[in-house]
């Protein structure tokens, strides 16, 4: 189900013709209608709270969440990994950013309960070991792609999917899929040196 | 921001009866980085949101048929702008999506969200203390005695001068796009041209769509205009902003001579805007860089300026110029 970049999905019914069925039963239908499911199993009685279920990191969390949580706050707040930042909480500064199922999401635009189901990863699951650091956050090390810190969850989180996407074919490439995450720094210069160090590495990984 | 209820819809089907049944308050949920962008401000106030993101029905697409290509309503922005074939026969369509916010977004937005997306006009997103018609219908209009620099030059009212914010649908109006939707009435299909509305004396009625109305999927007639096409969008910096100018284009040719040209603006109108005088006075002209600036001259004839845009009108008929001049190079 989930499409890598160049590969459309070619569900045959996806676009399709068909016309809607729409009953006359539309009239009388109830606040929800069958086809109507809140996430998961049911909505926790009377708080309005809803049960959601996320891999976080590779671990089944349940959480109980108000519909308004963003991923981030859910994280931040829930979960207590506060390695993603929230820099603007509007999706435009890239410092939330997270892997949701294996894409890159700015996880303050994404409602909590949207990613029911679903497979979450952050800053704090990428090391492979605890003692080993993933090659992209040894690259920004090696390169002092950073200053005061703030952005480089976000900007890691991104260089990752980045190259997993294959947009790591050059320095204007990099540049122009980086350019979801701002650093106030201005540590760029040592960003883009970061991940076309980390690029053949995590190839070779 | 106010409570809302969430429920995800097993069907579109399902997800247009309850909308429908559910009254005003009631709205689809795609992406959510317009609607819960601007929930969080309180610009957009919903009661019940029904998720339509993860129906398997709306995410496809299909570039391949000779006669259309047809983009599923719930296809991601990112995995569309990655397409193949859309690179290599229809670099517009492929370029006003990836030069569109940032990776990280074009994962989560739609392509039917896209459409919808609303306007970037600071007054309307902050709102209180600013008087912003758009948002409570009758208030004023802060822009026009305020900071008009981002706000449009053509289509603008004396009620509103909201910028039309979004690429994808400028790149769909120069191909002569439309959408199918539907609601508990039915199904109907919309001319691209004929979706989004000049704010005349209401400006909260942004498009000809009814509330409980879906997107099904956007139709494009295939044709070879389509390779000799370009996107060209300038920014305040390079990449991950709004167009302060942006031009659809697409030729044919034949030879130095213009045969067909199609012209659309964005960042520059309160709706996507097809410069068609533009597009008939090249019509049978060597495509010279003169012919390309009075190409750029027609477009924005018309063009009304504020009091901090009037450099966006010379800026768009350039951004025009320029766009001919790629596009010519593909044909
Ligand atoms: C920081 C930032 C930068 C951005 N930069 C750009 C840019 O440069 N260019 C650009 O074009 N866009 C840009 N955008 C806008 C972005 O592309 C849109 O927010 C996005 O495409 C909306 O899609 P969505 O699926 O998230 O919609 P949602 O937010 O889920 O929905 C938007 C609206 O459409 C309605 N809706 C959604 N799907 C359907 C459907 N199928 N049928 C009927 N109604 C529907 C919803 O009810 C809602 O009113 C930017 C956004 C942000 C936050
Ligand atoms: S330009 Fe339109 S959206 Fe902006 S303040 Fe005026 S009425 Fe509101
Ligand atoms: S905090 Fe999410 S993009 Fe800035
Ligand atoms: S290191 Fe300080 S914001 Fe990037």
């Amino acid at each position: 189900m989930d499409r890598t970049p160049d590969e459309p999905s070619d569900t045959p019914g996806a676009v399709s013709r068909r016309p809607l069925m729409i009953g006359a039963a539309l009239a009388a239908a109830p606040l929800a209608p069958p086809g109507i499911a809140a996430p998961a199993r049911a909505q926790d009685a009377g708080d309005g709270r809803l049960r959601v279920n996320l891999t976080v990191n590779g671990e089944a969390r349940q959480l109980s969440l108000d519909p308004r949580a963003s991923l981030l706050d859910t994280l931040r707040e829930g979960l207590a990994l506060t390695g993603a930042k929230k820099g603007c909480d509007h999706g435009q500064c890239g410092a939330c950013t997270v892997h949701l199922d294996g894409r890159r999401v700015a996880s303050c635009l994404t409602l909590a309960v949207q990613a029911d189901g679903r497979a979450v990863t952050t800053i704090e699951g990428v090391a492979r070991e605890d003692d080993e650091l993933h090659p992209m956050q040894q690259a920004f090390i090696d390169h002092d792609a950073l200053q005061c810190g703030y952005c480089t969850p976000g900007q890691i989180m991104a260089a990752i999917a980045l190259v997993r996407e294959g947009r790591a074919g050059s320095a204007e490439e990099i540049r122009e899929y980086m350019s979801g995450n701002l650093c106030r720094c201005g540590a760029y210069a040592g960003i883009l040196a970061a991940i076309q160090d980390a690029a053949p590495k995590m190839r070779g990984a | 921001m106010q409570p809302f209820t969430y429920a995800r819809a097993e069907s579109e089907e399902a997800a247009i009866r309850a909308v429908s049944a559910g009254g005003r308050g009631t709205r689809f949920l795609a992406g959510g980085t317009t609607l819960y962008d601007l929930m969080k401000l309180g610009a957009e106030t919903p009661e019940r949101l029904v998720d339509i993101s993860a129906l398997p029905g709306l995410s496809g697409f299909e570039t391949a048929g000779p006669r259309e290509l047809v983009f599923g309503a719930g296809a991601r922005m990112s995995d569309v702008a990655a397409d193949p074939r859309l690179v290599r026969d229809y670099p517009v369509l492929s370029e006003a999506l990836w030069k569109a916010a940032s990776q990280q977004l074009r994962n989560m937005a739609s392509l039917g969200g896209n459409l919808l997306q609303r306007t970037r006009c600071a007054y309307f997103r902050n709102g209180e203390p600013f008087a912003c018609n758009k948002r409570v219908p009758g208030s004023g209009c802060a822009a026009r005695e305020g900071i008009d620099r981002g706000h449009a030059v053509l289509g603008g009212s004396e009620a509103c001068i909201a910028t039309y914010p979004g690429d994808w649908a400028v790149a769909l109006l120069a191909l002569d796009a439309a959408v199918d939707v539907a609601g508990p009435n039915g199904a109907r299909t919309i001319p691209l041209e004929a979706l989004h509305r000049e704010p005349g004396a209401t400006p909260e009625v942004e498009t000809t769509l009814a509330r409980d109305e879906m997107i099904l999927r956007v139709r494009v007639p295939a044709t070879p205009l389509g390779r000799a096409s370009t996107y060209h969008k300038i920014r305040d910096r390079e990449s991950y902003a709004f167009a302060l100018a942006s031009a659809a284009v697409a030729l044919r040719m034949e030879g130095e001579v213009v045969r067909e040209a199609r012209i659309a603006l964005g960042g520059l109108a309160t709706r996507p805007w097809r410069a068609r005088e533009a597009e008939r006075e090249l019509a049978g002209r060597r495509l010279t860089p003169e012919a390309a600036r009075a190409a750029g001259d027609a477009a924005l004839r018309g063009a009304r300026p504020g009091h901090h845009n009037a450099f966006r009108i010379e800026l768009g008929a350039r951004t025009v110029a320029d766009a001919l001049l790629i596009a010519r190079q593909r044909a």
